[in-house]
């Protein structure tokens, strides 16, 4: 898409196809001879997986939409009959609900990897901006999704996250009121969200289009974090990647495939197996775990109002980080003070996903009775949460743009080749001591 | 995933309650589940069909009375992988002991002729009869309890089929520095909070360990008599049962496994392919 | 700078020609393989992305019906519903026999003996599909030219064994995969 094109029509009709559509070309020039980076290790090929997994979501969801009925008398029981008697529709059912599980934590790492490469730096900011605005969407599909099932969770976590939207001083009664379609969640609601999960994903798949193009203007960021200088650092996508990218997305598939085959249920809630009971709520309303680090930040602070503010502030960050960083060097791999607080952030990450699971009050150390602080045990989850919560802000309001001005990075190769090139023993320290493996 | 106080505080919190002025919750507690196993478990494991048919016969005779399976119909007993399968009729509709099995059962219809209700023998291709018309008439025979639908009842509950069994075999006398309302029965295996249900006096007493269960003991030594002269006791009746129970919410489910393994199998051969491919192209690329 | 570095190594050429390396043989073995297994891949999972557009269960079990014929009165039928389609129990006179017999040797469109459309000994009683074999209407008892039926959609006519005399339509009404139970008793499907 940028750059000189090298594709070449072979036939009369490529040329006559050429002059008026030039699909060919356009597709020769993303998937085959785009060059490509040639130290690209195994955390690249998340962005194959993740087209795969949207594909694989769409082409699963438009079946169950056959089958499933959005009415909340038969919601719940279409869902079953699609397991019970629709031809492999166990299948097409496992596959769409244990995706969405295999699509965000395909995501995760495809955002940690560009935390750490500094993917999301001039000039790649537009791109990473645009994965911003795919993940809000796939946040939002997933949360409609979930509502469909019409089980226990679905429900009641429908009714806990719209009634977030009523921490809005003067207009939050008013919108939770227009979401709903009536008083509370009820059929309108579910039908209304059955439209929307289906929409979505199409509005997601078109994003990722401007993704790939955005992604295509600057080419690939690569571990050594430096530009493309000659053609000795780049090989063609295609055969090189494509191969790479189909064994990682192979790899994927069974780590996909035993959840889906022999542990189904292992990523929901038994509550959700549970016909949705607007009077009665579940003992534990717990979303999914991969909305579980937002959940706690939500529950994090002792005022519904600020709650929502931090967790929807914890995804307004990332948005904003390619102008937070102040360093010069891209990748972590020659940056090695900030590489410890990155680490310390994903574990930060996975912390905030434990204190979501759990009850606020619940003890962090059973047995160990802290000692009162302010509103709560120090020993608490809710404690966790919050000092969890504040390193996920400070990781990028404070120590993102200080390590940038402070930190003193090692010496960065001049070509994406030498360090890969010469012997190891001339390599640059930082390349030598990187801890992660170099595919 | 702990089951200890309870996450309506997150719903306290959507309601517009600071954690501050938030009540105190009262834990709730039960036993672990028994380490008990069936043939069923695992990535490898099948029905045992002789137990899942005597399984149908403890719901068919006791838990049926008070029990809907909304579900389930009686087709789903003789199709593939049901417990009455009979190769000789892959469509279940044909199968005489599931239509004999149906047959015993009087269902609710429509006279097409007069409109009026009618009772006729159930068909292969008719739903579980359930007990009760309605949630208030089930509500009302039952003391206030719903006796839930059991069609998923081992997916819909923490612990599974261990949970199931040990609810229907760990049934207590209650201990004595207790009293329970009418109606309710003691089971350190159901989740429950009994601080409440302390003698006068006994307040400062820890309550033990469990809840309060509107289902009276269903099962008794003799109860159901096996076809197959299986001894009925109270932990094969609940052992049996169990395992009906977990084939009946997901039927599918060893077709699921046998599926997964072929593809599973496929798919190792596949990365393996493509390991090779990979490796052969990248072999004169320094990277 | 690129140049000095890249110059250095074995092997520079490797972004202009690299698949030209190795055994050829073998490397096409395994990429060949490679591709097959993936295409395996895919029509292995199309399969069932097809098949669960075929009935499901709970429509199959509900394919075949029985009925009871002491309900219909000589020179009526009943419609009955089966597989969501009308069927035609039709309890035939003598004389609407008599008058499908005597046109067996006519020049019919779709030839077929009446006694072909009924169960042997049965020819009173006459069960058809009730969807015109032209475009699917449902066509109308009684009516037409020849005492059978009338489809008001495009005009096709049957007569009292349910054979296309006139009209659009190509086939005879369709009689289904039926057998009698007892002598008032009929399982069709």
């Amino acid at each position: 898409m940028s750059g000189h094109s090298t594709y070449e029509p072979k036939s009369g009709l490529e040329t006559w196809l050429d002059s008026r559509l030039p699909i060919l070309r356009f597709a020769n020039d993303t998937i085959v001879t785009f060059p490509t980076p040639k130290n690209l290790n195994y955390w690249w090929t998340f962005g194959a997986i993740l087209a795969l997994m949207l594909g694989i979501q769409i082409v699963t969801g438009i079946v169950l939409a056959m089958h499933y009925i959005p009415h909340v008398d038969m919601a719940f029981n279409s869902v079953q009959r699609i397991k019970r008697d629709v031809n492999y529709g166990w299948l097409i059912q496992g596959m769409h609900a244990n995706g969405a599980s295999m699509f965000f934590l395909a995501v995760y790492v495809h955002m940690f990897r560009n935390l750490y490469y500094g993917s999301y730096k001039a000039p790649r900011e537009v791109l990473w901006l645009l994965g911003c605005v795919i993940y809000l969407l796939m946040i939002g599909t997933a949360f409609f999704g979930y509502v469909l099932p019409w089980g226990q969770m679905s429900f009641h976590g429908a009714v806990v996250i719209t009634n977030l939207i009523g921490a809005l001083p003067v207009v939050g009664h008013a919108i939770t009121t227009w979401l709903w379609g009536g008083f509370a969640v009820d059929d309108p609601t579910l039908n209304r969200f059955f439209s929307l999960h289906y929409l979505l994903p199409f509005m997601i798949a078109g994003v990722v289009g401007l993704h790939i193009w955005a992604l295509h203007v600057p080419g690939n960021n690569n571990p050594v974090g430096i530009d493309v200088r000659s053609p000795q650092d780049s090989v063609p996508f295609h055969p090189y990647y494509t191969v790479k990218d189909g064994f990682a997305i192979s790899v994927f598939l069974i780590l996909y495939g035993v959840f889906v085959f022999w542990l189904p249920d292992a990523l929901g809630d038994a509550a959700n197996y549970i016909k949705a009971n607007p009077l009665v709520t579940p003992q534990h309303i717990v979303p999914e775990w991969y909305l579980l680090p937002f959940y706690a930040i939500l529950r994090a602070l002792p005022n519904k109002l600020m709650g929502v503010i931090a967790m929807f502030g914890a995804i307004a960050t990332i948005f904003v980080l390619p102008w937070l960083d102040t360093s010069k060097v891209r990748s972590m791999r020659y940056r090695p003070t900030i590489r410890l607080y990155f680490f310390i952030f994903v574990l930060d990450c996975i912390v905030l996903g434990f204190c979501g699971a759990h009850s606020p009050d619940d003890l962090v150390i059973p047995g160990v009775v802290g000692p009162q602080f302010l509103d709560a045990n120090l020993n608490s989850f809710v404690w966790l949460s919050r000092i969890a919560a504040l390193y996920y802000f400070a990781y990028f309001w404070v120590i993102t743009p200080l390590m940038g001005l402070t930190e003193t990075p090692l010496p960065v190769p001049e070509t994406i080749s030498s360090p890969v090139l010469s012997h190891p023993a001339a390599m640059p320290a930082g390349a030598a001591a990187s801890p992660e493996k170099r595919g | 995933m702990l089951r200890k106080s309870l996450a309506l505080a997150a719903l306290g919190l959507a309601l517009g309650l600071s954690w501050a002025a938030g009540p105190a919750f009262a834990a709730s507690t039960q036993e672990e589940p028994k380490d008990v196993h069936w043939s069923f478990e695992g990535p490898f494991g099948k029905f045992d069909k002789e137990q899942v048919q005597r399984g149908y016969k403890v719901y068919r005779e006791v838990c049926s009375a008070c029990h809907s399976m909304d579900l389930m119909y009686y087709r789903n007993l003789g199709q593939k992988g049901g417990p009455f399968f009979d190769p000789k009729y892959q469509n279940p509709n044909e199968n005489p002991v599931v239509k004999s099995l149906a047959h015993d059962i009087q269902v609710k219809d429509i006279d097409q002729d007069t409109g009026d209700v009618i009772s006729r023998p159930a068909t292969p291709a008719d739903k579980f009869l359930a007990p009760f018309p309605n949630e208030p008439a089930a509500r009302a025979s039952n003391g206030g309890a719903l006796p839930p639908d059991l069609s998923v009842i081992t997916r819909a509950r923490e612990g599974g089929p261990a949970y199931i069994y040990s609810l229907l075999t760990g049934f207590k006398g209650p201990p004595s520095d207790m009293s329970l309302p009418a109606g309710k029965y003691y089971d350190p295996y159901f989740p429950g909070d009994l601080t409440s249900s302390m003698k006068p006096g006994m307040a400062g007493h820890k309550p033990p360990v469990g809840g309060a269960i509107g289902m009276p003991p269903p099962l008794a030594d003799g109860k159901v008599t096996f076809d197959d002269g299986k001894p009925s006791t109270v932990n094969e009746e609940a052992y049996d049962v169990v395992a009906f129970l977990e084939w009946a919410a997901e039927p599918k489910a060893e077709e699921r496994k046998q599926f997964g393994l072929g593809a599973m199998i496929y798919l190792l051969i596949f990365s393996g392919l493509l390991y090779a491919s990979y490796k052969k192209l990248w072999k004169n690329i320094e990277h | 700078m690129a140049d000095t570095v890249a110059g250095a190594s074995p092997d520079h050429q490797v972004s202009v020609s690299p698949t030209l390396e190795g055994d050829p043989n073998r490397r096409d073995f395994i990429h060949i393989a490679t591709g097959v297994a993936a295409a395996g891949i895919v029509g292995g999972l199309a399969w069932p992305f097809i098949d669960q557009m075929n009935p499901a269960g709970d429509t199959l079990a509900l394919a075949s019906i029985e009925f009871d014929l002491g309900k219909v009165v000589e020179g009526q039928q009943v419609v009955v519903k089966w597989r969501g389609k009308p069927l035609f129990v039709r309890h035939r006179t003598p004389a609407e026999i008599q008058k499908a017999i005597a046109a067996d040797h006519e020049d019919l469109r779709d030839p077929a003996t009446d006694e072909s459309r009924h169960k042997p000994g049965k020819a009173e009683w006459l069960i058809l599909v009730g969807t015109c074999t032209h475009l699917g209407c449902v066509p109308t008892f009684g009516g037409g030219d020849y005492g059978g039926w009338f489809c008001p959609c495009h005009g096709s006519v049957y007569d009292t064994s349910g054979r296309i005399r006139r009209g659009p339509a190509p086939k005879n009404l369709e009689v289904p995969d039926y057998s009698f139970l007892s002598d008032s008793k009929v399982k069709v499907g």
